[in-house]
């Protein structure tokens, strides 16, 4: 299980890197691991805004489908246009080929209250 | 142990293009006697490529076959959660298939067709006496139709109060077609986590109700088969601030003749007759959803409605409220018919017993396999049981033991839902299996983890007795192969 530490985690298992006040978003290797074989990736427009907490696209695996959820806000400024072509990459490079969104952040403030890379290995070793 | 599946003979089968044959052909037809008449030429065309060439018999034994592939209710136990999968008697087959009402023709003028609307009406009166509503719709075609046209009432009846709410609560352990049916009439969803104990609590409720809720959608029994003891307050709260509550009454079958959700204060609920009433499942055929309402409801009722006057009835459309038709006609008029068949066949007591059989039933596979296998909620449940994998050996997960289980000759459970439960193993016997299937398929699933432990190959590679072992799902999701082309 690879968590890496200079990124920020959701409860939601999403993973965030902040640079510049533009977060790039994806989801972590264990949300994709409990998740299983990803066939179909859905996400949004650019120039559309997203809403911490709310959903902002969808992740389906052989077992289920999942709803992204936001874990900042902002407007989309780019998407991953490869990803829902290569739906697979979301399990073998859930970190680097599968980043979902950029989006510019509205309130840096809400990237203090996700957690760090320590906290989050602690959050899934409760699961 | 004693296994149903065995290797019989299952024959192999080829697509009905690769029987084809250029110029055989299943007809003769007498010489033209009659001049023939002549289509436009654009409209017309000799040959259609790729069409398959076949005798009569070609035909036959292709889909003769291919059925004998099929696995359904008649065939064995079918234990998938959540969807019923109870016996159909036939003898609601005989009774929709009779002249009368099954060459009853829906442009029929209504003096001519009092006893299809008099079935309608008595079917109606019979789901409000069940469930304690002042009146119900039979038009929705299917439970998520029933949904929708539900939801459609609470929006209206909002609507005439001059509110705007955007909001419909729904707790994790609701439905999945919930929170698309809120979001299709246009509300956002706000998920409630029902906690540890997988009951939604009344506090829960009041935390979250303010004054821009429209309404509470609950599945009673929920998903993980626990009965919301709590529903009396929930709806109290939910009331008070000023509020509607739907319950998804899919799993009334566990509560038939022993809870009425419009007595504990449900405004909106829809039946199931698949799922409760023993209509037929699937296969195509059509469903049916009817909708059960409080009576601040009723001006919004889908129209036509079947009305009763005197000894007459009648469909009443002028009802400039309603939230319109919702299906072509009066609904799946057939469903209706095998439903009304179940419940006079039932009677009331049967009908409570066939709620205790349900309980009864998911209780005993329950305690046979508590021990083995993970159970995350300990609350009592009622007409299903949900394990998880997490006791399961040999690196082996809830897709192998269901693979597995085909070996043994049974229709798999329900698998990785509810999603509050990881691996999630969801099993629902019905309460038409006897005590002899239900511990045939026990000592399966006893066998299974066994094998998982000292085995575990036999759950991985599974299944093998089929015409086809496992399949890879993941490349047939991620590259699938949608039309036959002769020359791939």
């Amino acid at each position: 299980m690879e968590i890496r530490d200079e990124l920020k985690y959701s409860e939601d298992h999403e993973w965030i890197l902040v640079e510049e006040g533009i977060a790039t978003i994806g989801i972590s290797d264990f949300a994709q691991d409990a998740m299983g074989d990803v066939v179909f990736v859905e996400l949004p427009e650019v120039g559309s805004n997203i809403d911490a907490g709310k959903t902002f696209g969808v992740v389906e695996s052989v077992k289920a489908v999942s709803d992204l959820y936001a874990p900042v806000s902002g407007e989309v400024v780019e998407v991953n246009e490869g990803l829902p072509d290569a739906p697979d990459s979301v399990n073998s490079s859930p970190y680097d080929d599968a980043w979902m969104v950029k989006i510019k952040l509205s309130d840096a403030a809400q990237v203090e209250a996700l957690m760090d890379a320590e906290a989050y290995r602690s959050c899934i070793a409760e699961q | 142990m004693n296994r149903i599946g065995t290797r019989g003979l299952i024959l192999k089968e080829k697509l009905i293009f690769e029987h084809s044959d250029p110029g055989r052909k299943g007809y003769s037809l007498p010489a033209l006697d009659v001049p023939p008449s002549t289509l436009p030429e654009e409209l017309s065309r000799l040959e259609i490529e790729g069409f398959p060439e076949v005798s009569e018999v070609d035909v036959v034994r292709h889909f003769t076959r291919l059925s004998t592939w099929n696995y359904g209710v008649d065939t064995g136990f079918y234990p998938l959660g959540s969807c019923t999968m109870k016996y159909n008697p036939k003898v609601n087959e005989v009774v929709a298939r009779l002249p009368g009402l099954a060459g009853c023709h829906p442009h029929t003028p209504e003096r001519l067709s009092q006893g299809a609307l008099g079935m309608m009406y008595d079917l109606q009166v019979a789901l409000a006496e069940l469930s304690g509503f002042d009146a119900v719709t039979l038009q929705p075609a299917a439970g998520a139709h029933g949904e929708l046209a539900g939801m459609l009432m609470i929006r209206a009846w909002h609507e005439a109060q001059g509110s705007s709410r955007k909001k419909v609560l729904i707790p994790d352990t609701a439905h999945g077609t919930n929170p698309a049916t809120a979001a299709l009439c246009g509300y956002d969803v706000v998920p409630i986590a029902s906690g540890d104990s997988g009951v939604l609590t009344a506090e829960t409720v009041a935390a979250h109700m303010n004054e821009d809720v429209a309404a509470l959608m609950i599945t009673n029994p929920n998903t993980l088969g626990i009965y919301e003891a709590d529903i009396r307050k929930i709806c109290e709260i939910v009331h008070e601030g000023g509020g509607l509550v739907y319950c998804d009454g899919a799993n009334f079958n566990a509560v038939m003749g022993i809870a009425r959700p419009g007595d504990a204060g449900v405004d909106v609920m829809h039946f199931n007759l698949h799922k409760t009433f023993a209509t037929p499942h699937g296969g195509g055929g059509p469903g049916s959803g009817p909708v059960g309402i409080n009576k601040k409801l009723i001006p919004y009722l889908p129209k036509p409605v079947v009305v009763r006057e005197g000894e007459k009835y009648r469909l009443d459309y002028d009802r400039l409220e309603s939230i319109g038709r919702l299906r072509s006609f009066y609904g799946n008029f057939g469903i209706m018919l095998r439903a009304w068949a179940y419940i006079l066949t039932m009677g009331g007591e049967g009908l409570k017993q066939v709620s205790e059989m349900a309980v009864l039933n998911a209780n005993y596979i329950r305690a046979r396999l508590e021990e083995t296998y993970h159970l995350p909620y300990k609350n009592r449940s009622l007409h299903e049981a949900v394990f998880s994998d997490k006791n399961l050996g040999g690196g082996c997960h809830t897709l192998d033991l269901a693979k597995r289980l085909i070996d043994y000759g049974y229709h798999p459970p329900t698998v990785y839902f509810p999603l509050v439960v990881q691996g999630a193993i969801m099993i629902e016997p019905t309460e038409t299996e006897s005590m002899e299937v239900l511990d045939e398929f026990c000592d399966a699933m006893l066998a299974i983890a066994e094998e998982a432990e000292n085995n575990p190959e036999l759950l991985l590679e599974a299944p093998s007795v089929t015409a086809l072992s496992r399949l890879d799902e993941t490349a047939a999701a991620r590259k699938p192969v949608l039309r036959y082309r002769a020359e791939a």
